[in-house]
C-alpha cells in the first residue's frame, strides 16, 4: 500500500522546524528516520496533511560529555549509537540495547529520538531511559522544558509531547565505575519486537568514606529493573528491585527478586503470547539478566 | 494540501538524474517507476520484508521507508548498479553454486544484506550470518542454501551445529 499525499518541507534549523510546527502542528508529523511512520502512513492509519523533515536539523544531532551526562541528540541513529565509542564508555546500557534493535538496514534510519517519541511498548531504548533516569528534553517556539522519561511515557504511543514540540535530545547520567547494567530480550527471531525484554542497572558497593572500611563490599544499591513488552509503557519493576536492594547479587537474592516480580505487573497478553507465559517469560529474564550482572551464567 | 511536486537531484549507481517527484512516492517506487531499476522489489512496503534493500550513502536501508523526495543530494546504489561494478560477483557466484535462489524475488535485497554483513563481520559465523539476515525473507529457499552460500562466499568453513 501507499501513503496518501502531504505536503513536505524539509527544514535547515532548529527554529525553522518549530515555526512550521507552530503554525500547522496540528496537522503536521514530524519525521526522522520514518521507520514505523512510513508503514503507519502506507497502512492509511496515519494521514498528516504536513510532514516535517528533521533529518537535515543540525541541532538535532551529536552524542557529548557534559559534566555527569551523556547528552544524545534525537536525530542519533540506532547504528550510530552501537558503534558510538562515547556510548560505550559512559552508557553501556545504551551499548548493549543497540544491536538487538530491529535490522541492519532498520538501524541505519531509525533514530533515538523517534524511538522515544513513539513510545512503541515493546521497544527498546523508552525501557533504557526509563532505568537509567534519564532527561527528555523537548523544544517549541514558545521555549523548551525537560520531562524526567518516568513522566514521559503516557500509553501505547502515547507521549508527554505536545503536537508543536520536539523532541531535541536527552540526557542519561554517564556510567560511573561502581554502576553494572544488564540488558536483554526474548523474541521468536533475531531483530523481532520483544515478546519481554529488560534492562537494568544497580550500583555495587559502599560509596564515598564508607568505601574505606568495606572494600569488598558486593551489595547493590539503587537497583532499576525497566521491563518492556509486558505492559502499555516500560514499567519499573520496584519490588523486585526492593528485593535485591542492600544484598549482594547471590542466587537467593535473584529467586526472591523473581518471586516478588509477581506483585510488580501482570503483564498483557498480546496476539501471540498469553499472559501468563509472558509472566514466565518475565521470570525467566530477570534471572538470566541478574544472573549475568553477577558474572555467573545462567542456565 | 498540495499535489505539488518537488525538484529531486540524487545519484543513482553513479550516475546523477533529476527529476520532479510527488512527496508520496517511495524511494523504491521512484528506482522502479521513474528509472526502470526494476531489481529492487518491493514486497511488503512496511519494512519487513527486506526484498527493496538499496544502499543509501554506502549504508543498507529499506527503500520502502523512505520517501523518494528525502533522498535529495544521496548517493544510491541499487542491485543493477552493485552487479555491474563486480562488487557483488563472489556472492552471486556462491548463491549461484548452492541453488541459494529459486524464485529471486528475495535475491537483491539478500544479495545487498549479505555484502552490508560481510563489510562489517567479514567471517561470521552461520549464527551470525542468519542473525545478519533476519530482517530479510525468502519463501522458498527456507534459508540453509543461502546461509551455505555465504558461509562459502567469506570462506567461513565452521560447520553448522546439529
Amino acid at each position: 500500500m501507499k501513503s496518501p499525499q502531504f505536503d513536505y518541507v524539509r527544514p535547515n534549523s532548529l527554529a525553522q522546524a518549530l515555526a512550521i510546527l507552530a503554525e500547522r502542528g496540528d496537522e503536521a508529523k514530524v519525521i526522522a528516520g520514518g521507520q514505523s511512520l512510513i508503514p503507519t502512513m502506507n497502512m492509511r492509519l496515519a494521514a498528516p496533511s504536513i510532514l516535517v523533515d528533521l533529518n537535515h536539523v543540525p541541532e538535532l544531532t551529536g552524542i557529548e560529555l557534559r559534566g555527569k551526562w551523556l547528552r544524545i541528540g534525537a536525530l542519533t541513529r540506532h547504528a550510530e549509537m552501537a558503534r558510538s565509542p562515547l556510548i560505550a564508555r559512559h552508557a553501556p546500557l545504551l551499548a548493549s540495547a543497540a544491536p538487538h534493535i530491529a535490522h541492519a538496514a532498520i538501524r541505519n534510519r531509525g533514530t533515538f529520538g523517534g524511538s522515544l517519541a513513539t513510545a512503541d511498548p515493546a521497544s527498546e531504548w523508552p525501557a533504557c531511559c526509563l532505568t537509567l533516569g534519564a532527561r527528555i528534553h523537548l523544544a517549541s517556539c514558545s521555549g523548551s522544558r525537560v520531562v524526567p522519561a518516568e513522566e514521559f511515557f503516557k500509553g501505547v504511543y502515547q507521549t508527554a509531547l505536545e503536537p508543536h514540540e520536539l523532541i531535541t535530545y536527552v540526557e542519561v547520567p554517564a556510567a560511573a565505575q561502581d554502576m553494572r547494567y544488564g540488558f536483554d530480550e526474548l523474541v521468536r527471531r533475531r531483530g523481532d519486537y520483544a515478546i519481554v525484554g529488560l534492562a537494568a542497572q544497580a550500583r555495587v558497593g559502599a560509596r564515598g568514606a564508607l568505601k574505606l572500611f568495606r572494600p569488598n563490599d558486593q551489595r547493590l544499591h539503587e537497583v532499576r529493573l525497566g521491563f518492556f513488552g509486558v505492559a502499555e509503557t516500560p514499567v519499573l519493576a520496584r519490588r523486585a528491585a526492593a528485593a535485591l536492594e542492600g544484598r549482594p547479587l547471590t542466587s537467593e537474592a535473584i529467586q526472591d527478586a523473581q518471586a516478588a516480580l509477581a506483585e510488580d505487573f501482570q503483564p498483557l497478553g498480546d496476539l501471540y503470547t498469553s499472559a501468563e507465559a509472558k509472566a514466565h517469560m518475565a521470570r525467566v529474564l530477570l534471572g538470566r539478566v541478574l544472573t549475568a550482572m553477577s558474572g555467573g551464567h545462567s542456565a | 494540501m498540495s499535489d505539488k511536486t518537488h525538484e529531486l537531484t540524487l545519484t543513482v549507481n553513479g550516475e546523477r538524474v533529476t527529476r520532479r517527484v510527488s512527496p508520496r512516492l517511495s524511494l523504491a517506487d521512484f528506482l522502479r517507476e521513474e528509472l526502470h531499476l526494476t531489481g529492487t522489489h518491493v514486497g511488503c512496503e512496511q519494512g519487513v520484508c527486506g526484498a527493496c534493500t538499496v544502499r543509501y550513502n554506502g549504508e543498507q536501508i529499506r527503500a520502502c521507508l523512505m520517501f523518494a523526495v528525502q533522498a535529495e543530494g544521496a548517493q544510491i546504489e541499487t542491485i543493477e548498479g552493485l552487479t555491474e561494478s563486480g562488487e557483488l560477483a563472489a556472492l552471486q557466484e556462491a548463491f549461484y553454486r548452492n541453488n541459494a535462489l529459486q524464485c529471486g524475488f528475495c535475491t537483491p535485497g539478500m544479495l545487498i544484506a549479505a555484502a552490508d554483513l560481510l563489510k562489517h563481520n567479514p567471517k561470521p559465523s552461520r549464527e551470525e550470518i542468519r542473525a545478519g539476515l533476519s530482517g530479510n525473507y525468502c519463501r522458498c529457499t527456507g534459508y540453509h542454501a543461502i546461509v551455505d552460500a555465504i558461509a562459502e562466499a567469506c570462506g567461513s568453513t565452521e560447520e553448522e551445529a546439529e
